[in-house]
């Protein structure tokens, strides 16, 4: 009995540790890589920022979808034939449109996506530094605090505490 | 304007709510190409048969035509062909073919099966024309205008209400 639960834990921290240990699979077949290591990682860095269009949220890097294929394959003749990083972007978007891209660009269709939330932030930072101000304003002006209980607040407040202790 | 201030909140949340109900009706497969009204991109594609001429920039100005990206093993290629067949017995408008990724014996077999309803059809196994024109599924079918300009894309197959409802109309309004 002991024996087995010191295996379940001993597996237990094994597959912990080799989910840990894994990383992502790249998709790239070994036909697909360039000679040239330099080029090869600057491959590697832009097909993990472009879409697959046939699986969506995965990255041609990431899918084994044909398609990702051509264009990883695309990507690569680009590179080898001199295009800079953002060429090649240029290329896939004019074709695919700014769907293509994993991170949207920065332009007018796009500013409540990148600014949305900084807006949104703002809006309840306002709201909270109004509220505040207001409490402050009120507790310093005395309106909430100052007005003492009358008689009959006393009396009813002094019965209210004696059936809480019967009651509850 | 204090109650105003109250319900922003409640404003706010009901417009995100309505922006997302939108959003969950459509189908995010369907990604708006961004050639249109642009001219055909350049491509040039050899014949999948040798008795049909293949596909080019240049056979596709002069008259408003269809071009259906299409292959073998797509089956919703199979729930539209029937349609492309009427059509081209009618003689509606003149239908390309872009046969894509596609094992040349296989398309060759399947159109036998099925029946050829192309007036030309450019044979792109690799992919090169398919990538120029924003190709990323089949079937897909463009409509393009007699300067040579890609006008609509559809995406999926297409069915008797798409042809009636959008296709046909569309066609009509170009030939003018």
């Amino acid at each position: 009995m002991r024996r087995g639960v010191a295996v379940n834990v001993f597996g237990a921290i094994v597959l912990g540790l080799t989910l840990l240990a894994a990383s992502p699979a790249a998709a790239v077949l070994p036909d697909e890589m360039l000679g040239d290591p330099a080029l090869e990682a600057r491959a590697r860095a832009l097909s993990q920022n472009i879409r697959c269009l046939v699986c969506q949220n995965q990255s041609i890097d990431d899918s084994n979808a044909d398609l990702a294929r051509d264009l990883r394959i695309l990507v690569r003749q680009r590179l080898t034939a001199g295009d800079s990083d953002q060429q090649v972007l240029d290329y896939l978007v004019k074709r695919y449109g700014d769907f293509v891209l994993l991170k949207p660009r920065v332009r007018g269709a796009t500013y409540v996506l990148w600014f949305g939330p900084l807006a949104l932030f703002l809006m309840g930072a306002l709201g909270v530094a109004l509220f505040l101000r207001n409490r402050r304003r009120a507790v310093a002006g005395g309106d909430a605090i100052a007005a003492p209980l009358s008689a009959d607040e006393e009396r009813r407040l002094a019965r209210l505490i004696d059936d809480g202790d019967r009651d509850i | 304007m204090r109650r105003l201030l109250y319900i922003l909140p409640l404003a706010v949340f009901v417009g995100v709510a309505v922006y997302f109900a939108v959003g969950l009706t459509k189908d995010p497969r369907l990604i708006p190409s961004t050639l249109i009204d642009q001219p055909v991109p350049d491509f040039d594609l050899p014949p999948l048969l040798t008795d049909k001429p293949g596909l080019k920039t240049a056979d596709l100005k002069g008259e408003v035509s269809l071009v259906n990206v299409f292959a073998s093993w797509c089956v919703r290629c199979r729930v539209e062909h029937p349609l492309l067949m009427r059509l081209a017995k009618d003689g509606a408008v003149p239908i390309h073919g872009l046969n894509w990724k596609n094992k040349r014996e296989e398309a060759i077999a399947w159109l036998g099966e099925l029946g050829d309803p192309y007036s030309r059809i450019g044979y792109d196994l690799e992919n090169k024309a398919g990538i120029e024109w924003g190709v990323y599924g089949v079937p897909e079918t463009y409509v393009i205008d007699r300067e040579g300009r890609i006008r609509y894309k559809h995406i999926g197959p297409m069915f008797e209400e798409t042809w009636k409802d959008i296709l046909e109309p569309l066609i009509r309004e170009l030939k003018g």
